[in-house]
């Protein structure tokens, strides 16, 4: 295992109880490696594994075979899971059924109240979590007035307070509008450059995985890919076999090569555009 | 139609009654309970009167706002009074009509069991219109937390309660979201017998009750997520701490226990 590895995912396999007493067999021998300070997006069908992969990370379940590895520390060895939970902060899907407190104050507090934080301290850590997902305005607001991007940032900032190494989005911008999902992904990619949290987004939006250093996909409980966003993505015929997309430019290429338009690769939909532009002017 | 319910009754401020301690308002009102039961002439309802009139002025809230909170309750009151005025006899007679009478026992009565009803509504009510429902929760669990001891779940009692406050504007606009979408399938809750406008309720319980179960689960899953376990070991962001004022709340409890206890007849 390199020194460099936050979290590890060892031969895990993992299955649900599926109905008539059968087992669904949901992860298999899934080997993943995590670097630290790294921005990993996971992409994937529903039921491809990546919830259930995510929820091994922090503990929430323990994996029936392999072992997972959070800087060190096993999951499945009981004594250390508040550390682990601390290390591995998780946002859920739906905003509103993740924030516990009355007060946006009061949520971000519920977590080092858990760890059992001297008040004072509680008091610097909640304004300082706060201003880090810039919502330090909005410190005695309360949820329901907040919008989706407002709650999932609040989230955030619940799990900044506890100092965490590792931020995980479980499909965190699934339900939230076009600018909700640009504030969220914005501040995580502020918080993994500046920092340096490791960021693991899943997800099924594929545009949202050209930001990142590593893209894993998955399907049907198997790591499919592992590489950057650029191998990754190149592989638009084997993307498309299991039914997932490439992010639109990636998209738009692939469409202009198969009418015999030669584009060099781009991930970003500007680059798109300026190459498309400079081959218009110089035709 | 529903967004415009506010949780409890909560008006936020900087008065006296505003700052004092939750524990020492929820103790005073207990007093304040039994005082009122205690009175008994004249004179001690003049003095709990102007007692809470006198609440009423440290919470610097309009007093047509504190008297709004009699609204739920004056129907009880006015039948209270029809009832003792008729009912309860005794003394001299004011009014006869065949076997019908009003005497002097039963308007005392009416007068004082309606400004009893009235004075219990008003002192809770500064309550709940001075303190956040978070406070109050947290007042609770404290004042509850001997109980721990022989096996009270204090802890697990007031986090269910905060939760539920914290929740009451989520399931309203939930339960807005299906009435309209239950309205746009042609489901009709305006109109019809009571016993039919009541049927018409089921489709909006059910799809609450299953999304507000749904909604614990994911809640469960964030709790644990970010670390809980229980009340033990945990600490507070909010630390109540009693000062000059719930002193002088103290000071002012005794004094009108003494008053009340000395002019009782």
């Amino acid at each position: 295992m390199n020194e460099e590895s936050l979290l590890a995912l060892q031969d895990v396999s993992y299955s649900y109880d599926g109905e008539n007493g059968s087992h669904v067999l949901v992860l298999k021998d899934v080997d993943l490696t995590i670097q630290k300070g790294s921005f990993v997006s996971v992409l994937g069908h529903n039921g491809s594994g990546k919830s259930t992969m995510a929820k091994l990370m922090n503990a929430l379940l323990l994996p029936e075979g392999g072992r997972v590895l959070v800087a060190g520390m096993d999951t499945a060895k009981g004594e250390m899971v508040w550390e682990i939970r601390r290390h591995v902060g998780m946002v859920f899907q739906n905003p509103d059924n993740q924030i516990v407190g009355a007060t946006v104050e009061d949520d971000v507090a519920f977590g080092l109240e858990n760890m059992g934080v001297d008040p004072e301290q509680m008091r610097q850590r909640i304004d300082e979590a706060l201003a880090s997902v810039g919502m330090e305005a909005y410190l005695l607001a309360q949820p329901h007035r907040l919008s989706g991007g407002q709650k999932q940032r609040v989230a955030i900032a619940g799990i900044m307070a506890m100092r965490p190494s590792v931020i995980i989005l479980d499909e965190a911008t699934a339900m939230l509008d076009p600018q909700g999902r640009q504030e969220v992904l914005q501040l995580v990619k502020t918080l993994n450059r500046d920092e340096g949290i490791t960021i693991i987004n899943i997800t099924h939006f594929p545009d949202e995985a050209i930001y990142s250093d590593r893209v894993v996909v998955m399907n049907a409980g198997e790591v499919l890919m592992e590489g950057t966003p650029e191998e990754v993505f190149n592989q638009v015929e084997r993307l498309k076999k299991v039914g997932l997309d490439v992010p639109f430019a990636v998209r738009i290429r692939h469409v202009l090569a198969s009418k015999g338009i030669d584009l060099p690769f781009v991930l970003h939909q500007e680059e798109l555009v300026e190459h498309v532009c400079r081959l218009l002017l110089t035709r | 139609m529903l967004q415009n319910i506010a949780i409890g009754q909560y008006v936020p401020g900087h008065s006296f009654l505003h700052r004092a301690d939750p524990r020492s308002k929820l103790l005073f009102i207990i007093l304040f309970a039994t005082l009122v039961f205690l009175a008994n002439n004249a004179l001690t309802y003049a003095v709990l009167i102007a007692f809470t009139l006198y609440a009423g002025l440290l919470s610097r809230l309009s007093l047509g706002y504190i008297l709004k909170s009699l609204k739920p309750v004056w129907i009880l009151i006015v039948f209270t009074i029809v009832l003792h005025i008729f009912m309860t006899k005794g003394g001299t007679v004011y009014f006869q009509w065949g076997w019908f009478t009003v005497e002097e026992r039963g308007v005392q009565q009416a007068i004082f069991i309606s400004f009893r009803l009235g004075l219990l509504v008003i002192i809770s009510s500064l309550l709940t219109l001075t303190t956040s429902p978070i406070d109050l929760t947290e007042g609770l669990e404290r004042l509850l937390g001997p109980f721990a001891r022989i096996g009270v779940p204090v802890h697990d009692i007031a986090l269910m309660m905060s939760i539920a406050i914290r929740f009451i504007p989520t399931l309203m606009e939930e339960t807005d979201k299906i009435i309209k979408a239950q309205t746009a399938r042609g489901a009709n809750f305006t109109s019809g017998s009571l016993i039919k406008r009541a049927q018409n309720l089921i489709p909006i319980a059910i799809p609450l009750f299953v999304s507000a179960f749904r909604r614990a689960e994911d809640l469960a899953l964030a709790m644990e997520a970010r670390g809980y376990r229980g009340g033990v070991g945990r600490t507070r962001l909010h630390k109540l701490a009693f000062s000059w004022r719930d002193a002088g709340m103290a000071v002012a409890g005794v004094l009108l226990a003494i008053t009340i206890g000395w002019w009782r007849a």
